[in-house]
């Protein structure tokens, strides 16, 4: 692959605080290679910040290889930017060419208030996992792992729905800022296992009380979530969460 | 000396011996003690999680913005469990002796042995958490190798297993936190341990969001803060990952045992410029069926595709016929950089080596091929059922190197190149993982104990949870048993206040110093003298070097460094600043450690000790123990020896051939 340097502008959100109000600066980087990680970019452009003597963009990130879900920049009104399948730390910037301008911004959503810059609150998906995101089981009380034989055809969809990554792209990409592909994912996961069962109708019933709690909207099946998620996580799962949730509705004893 | 408090009789009966005997707590009492846990990747989490359920108060901090984010959750290949289900050997010995032979004889026989015990356990856990394991078709759970074995005993979830493990262990911990029984401070970092009459009693926390300082009491504290790779710069631990809990320990009296030990994984995506902040591991699983291969030619320039077969140097399958490809990771990295060094590398840089699947994908087709009962296939069909079973066994790496490199690897071989991973050093602990500070532990990779000098892979997942799941909650009871009657102690004693002012002094100095140079630069600048001096081989003169120039860049950083913003509000940069500083001190200790240990043992390489055909030479006679070391003010440590004792293991030279 040919490698190239780039020079660019970018507008990128700034806000002090979750109280702050906030707005659009505008910076210049030179020669960002194509090289380079989205993120690596916005090394350049934090050190050259530093330099400059004004303050760096603060921004969430981790691992830096897809998989902690800690990443969450909103790039040209995309959730993780323009290549399916990607987080931010994943992007590289041979998706990108001399002379373009970039937009980035933090996550929009009521239920992930803004703490600086790009950096948003996200606790709340950690309160809908403890409503429900679980098998009760202590240590200790676990029989020998083969005794529960599970079909593979059951075992990679559980396993498909549990490559969720908690990054909260399908609650940014949504327009209803809904927050289904995530709990679909977690209740899908634990409704595809035998080890699910016994709780099955409390959790769908659980987590979807908390995710309205939390403030986030409703789904419209529009399947913007999907099409954003960097792990593709299914649309079928919010049918199967849809079922579990009718089902546990009428046939609950609560 | 050190007393690692072994427990007398047969290796076999130690672990089940001590837990006949350590002390309990009545499920009351547990209810008034308080366990402060730092970190929440496997051995953070799945701690915290257990001890909730036990019914102790538990308080868990991370950096990161939740638990679930803790860097555990990189792991791609596997863990390791002795449950023989492939029937192919394997038993709790096998286990044992493959981690201490693996770890070149520097590993305390008794903490391997417990591990290779509870191993099966952890297996059993993770199932019933529903943590999705590969399957087979009849429904029952997927084997694969890895490094430095001859028997399939490694459990995984595709390529991410160390996620979907800590999603387990994370969601156990949610539900304990659902309960009332932990409390959970996220964007929170530990700054300090609180130490009242020699004991551990707390700890003081900044929150990462506001600022502010916090004094929080525990009758405990675990530290569980994960490994100290990000001393080098680059490497493949997360942006965040840091030594500062486990330095603060050593600040406060902990020992913090063979510092030297750190692994270089010989397969990660080579450095592609100056630009570089973190590296990618592929997957040491993806040595089951790629093989590794240079030009036989020096300075070779053509494509990989144009070099024939008899013009490749499968060198790893030529120096180790026994293991082949599946060598343990310092002698597949060491391998590699002796390649490179001797103007056999590829790519632009020359730093990188072959990971080829063209066998792997034609082998794959032909057994598709027999599977289905196709006959007069021709090559291109067969290579296009063979790259739907690699896509299958190993498509996220695949996907991921695509991304990183813009390279298909599915057409071309990758390239890579060994990059720093893991560290084995720590915390030194004994026997029930406890620091040399009453009431302050240490678990999973802060602590030292179990892989000796080289960690074989799909084991770091193993450790972790044994650590939180099944041997915390037996030993830490032995201690607390004995904390019944000490009641909370109330954050404004006087400890806590000197704590609190020692913390805010040193943010207070580092937001002073308004210096012109950004704490990045201080960190490359560290991480190229560790990885020059200290990195895959060591020499005296570089390590004396290194001693100086660390000592020097110290004091550049304390004049220097520029961290805009202020300390009352969320500032990145500031806590970048004071991970680099503890960074700043322990490469001086790994040095001195490195200059320290005259032999070569596992991922340490001292040039001055190896065999003829250049394997790692050790000198058992002078150097077989732990070197556990003393902090005694700045840049001083006094050397503390832990002997090693091998009853069931006798020391070998270790051969791979």
């Amino acid at each position: 692959m040919e490698h190239y340097n780039m020079n660019l502008t970018l507008k990128v959100w700034k806000q002090k605080n979750t109280n702050a109000q906030g707005g659009f600066e505008t910076y210049s980087v030179k020669n960002i290679s194509s090289e380079m990680s989205f993120l690596e970019m916005f090394d350049v452009l934090n050190e050259q910040l530093i330099n400059e003597g004004k303050e760096p963009v603060a921004f969430d990130h981790d691992c830096r290889e897809g998989i902690c879900g800690m990443c969450s920049m909103h790039i040209n009104g995309r959730a993780h930017g323009p290549w399916a399948g990607t987080t931010t730390c994943q992007l590289h910037m041979r998706a990108f060419k001399d002379g373009d301008t970039i937009t980035v911004e933090p996550w929009r959503s009521g239920a992930f208030p803004v703490l600086k810059d790009l950096t948003v609150d996200r606790t709340a998906f950690d309160r809908i996992i403890e409503a429900g995101g679980y098998i009760s089981v202590n240590t200790g009380n676990a029989q020998d792992a083969n005794c529960l034989p599970v079909d593979k055809h059951s075992a990679d969809l559980a396993f498909a729905a549990a490559a969720c990554i908690g990054c909260g792209a399908c609650v940014a990409a949504c327009k209803n800022s809904s927050a289904m592909l995530f709990v679909s994912a977690k209740v899908s996961q634990l409704a595809l296992l035998p080890q699910g069962d016994p709780e099955r109708k409390t959790r769908a019933l659980n987590m979807v009380a908390q995710m309205d709690k939390e403030g986030f909207g409703s789904c419209t099946n529009t399947g913007a979530c999907e099409a954003e998620c960097p792990k593709e996580i299914s649309l079928t799962n919010i049918a199967r969460l849809n079922r579990e949730f009718i089902g546990a509705g009428f046939t609950s004893e609560k | 000396m050190l007393n690692a408090k072994i427990p007398a009789g047969p290796l076999n009966n130690k672990w089940e011996d001590y837990k006949g005997h350590c002390k309990l707590v009545n499920p009351a009492n547990k209810r008034s003690l308080e366990v402060i846990v730092i970190g929440t990747g496997l051995a953070g989490a799945s701690a915290a999680a257990s001890l909730g359920e036990l019914g102790y108060k538990v308080k868990a901090f991370c950096f990161q913005d939740s638990p679930r984010r803790a860097h555990s959750i990189a792991a791609q290949g596997g863990i390791n469990a002795a449950k023989n289900y492939q029937n192919d050997g394997d038993s709790v010995f096998r286990l044992f002796y493959d981690t201490v032979k693996g770890g070149d004889y520097r590993a305390r026989e008794a903490n391997v042995h417990r591990l290779a015990e509870v191993s099966g356990n952890i297996i059993d856990q993770c199932v019933a958490q529903g943590v999705p394991f590969a399957r087979e078709y009849g429904g029952l759970l997927s084997n694969r190798s890895f490094g430095g074995t001859q028997v399939q005993r490694t459990f995984y979830a595709a390529g991410q297993t160390g996620q979907q493990l800590l999603l387990g262990a994370y969601s156990a911990l949610e539900r304990q936190v659902a309960l009332g029984n932990v409390k959970m401070y996220s964007r929170h970092e530990m700054l300090d341990i609180v130490k009242i009459d020699g004991k551990a009693r707390g700890i003081i926390a900044r929150d990462l969001v506001t600022g502010e300082l916090e004094r929080h009491f525990g009758h405990a504290v675990l530290i569980c803060s994960g490994g100290y790779g990000n001393v080098f710069y680059l490497s493949t631990n997360a942006m965040g990952s840091n030594v500062t809990a486990a330095w603060k320990a050593t600040q406060n009296g902990a020992y913090f045992a063979n510092p030297c030990f750190t692994q270089i994984h010989p397969t990660c995506i080579p450095v592609s410029g100056d630009h570089q902040s973190k590296l990618t591991l592929m997957s040491e699983s993806l040595r089951n069926d790629g093989r590794i291969w240079v030009p036989k030619k020096q300075n070779d320039t053509r494509k990989a595709s144009d070099i024939p077969e008899d013009e490749r140097d499968y060198y790893l399958e030529r120096r180790y016929p026994a293991f082949g490809n599946l060598v343990p990771r310092d002698v597949a990295s060491r391998a590699a950089k002796e390649r490179c060094d001797a103007g056999y590398g590829v790519g632009t840089s020359k730093q990188a080596v072959y990971l080829d699947f063209a066998a792997a994908i034609e082998r794959y087709g032909n057994i598709e091929a027999g599977k289905r009962q196709l006959s007069n296939l021709s090559k291109a069909e067969i290579i296009k059922l063979g790259k739907e079973v690699v896509a299958e066994k190993y498509g996220n790496l695949f996907d991921m190197y695509a991304k990183i490199t813009g390279e298909n690897p599915y057409e071309q071989p990758m390239r890579i190149y060994p990059a720093v991973h893991y560290t084995m050093g720590g915390l030194w602990v004994d026997y029930e993982l406890k620091t040399t500070v009453d009431g302050l532990y240490s678990l999973g990779e802060a602590n030292f104990s179990d892989h000796g000098a080289n960690r074989l892979g799909a084991s770091a997942l193993m450790q972790g949870l044994a650590d939180g799941y099944f041997v915390i909650p037996y030993t830490l009871g032995n201690y607390l048993a004995d904390e019944i009657r000490t009641k909370p102690i109330p954050t404004d004693h006087p400890a806590f206040v000197e704590a609190e002012n020692k913390v805010k002094s040193t943010l207070s100095k580092l937001m002073s110093i308004k210096g012109t140079k950004s704490v990045d630069h201080f960190h490359k600048k560290l991480g190229k003298i560790m990885w020059d001096k200290c990195g895959m081989a060591r020499n005296e003169q570089g390590l004396k070097e290194a001693i100086e120039e660390i000592k020097a860049l110290r004091a550049e950083f304390w004049k220097d460094v520029r961290i805009p913003g202020s300390e009352n509000e969320f500032n990145p940069e500031l806590e970048k600043a004071g991970r680099v500083a503890d960074f700043l001190e322990l490469g001086e200790l790994m040095c001195i450690d490195a200059l320290h240990r005259r032999e070569s043992c596992g991922g340490h390489f001292r040039e001055e000790s190896q065999t003829p055909d250049g394997e790692a030479q050790r000198d058992d006679a002078n150097f077989s123990y732990v070197a556990a070391w003393e902090y005694k003010g700045d840049g001083q440590y006094e050397l503390h020896k832990e002997p090693l004792e091998f009853v069931e293991c006798k020391p070998t030279q270790r051969s791979y051939k």
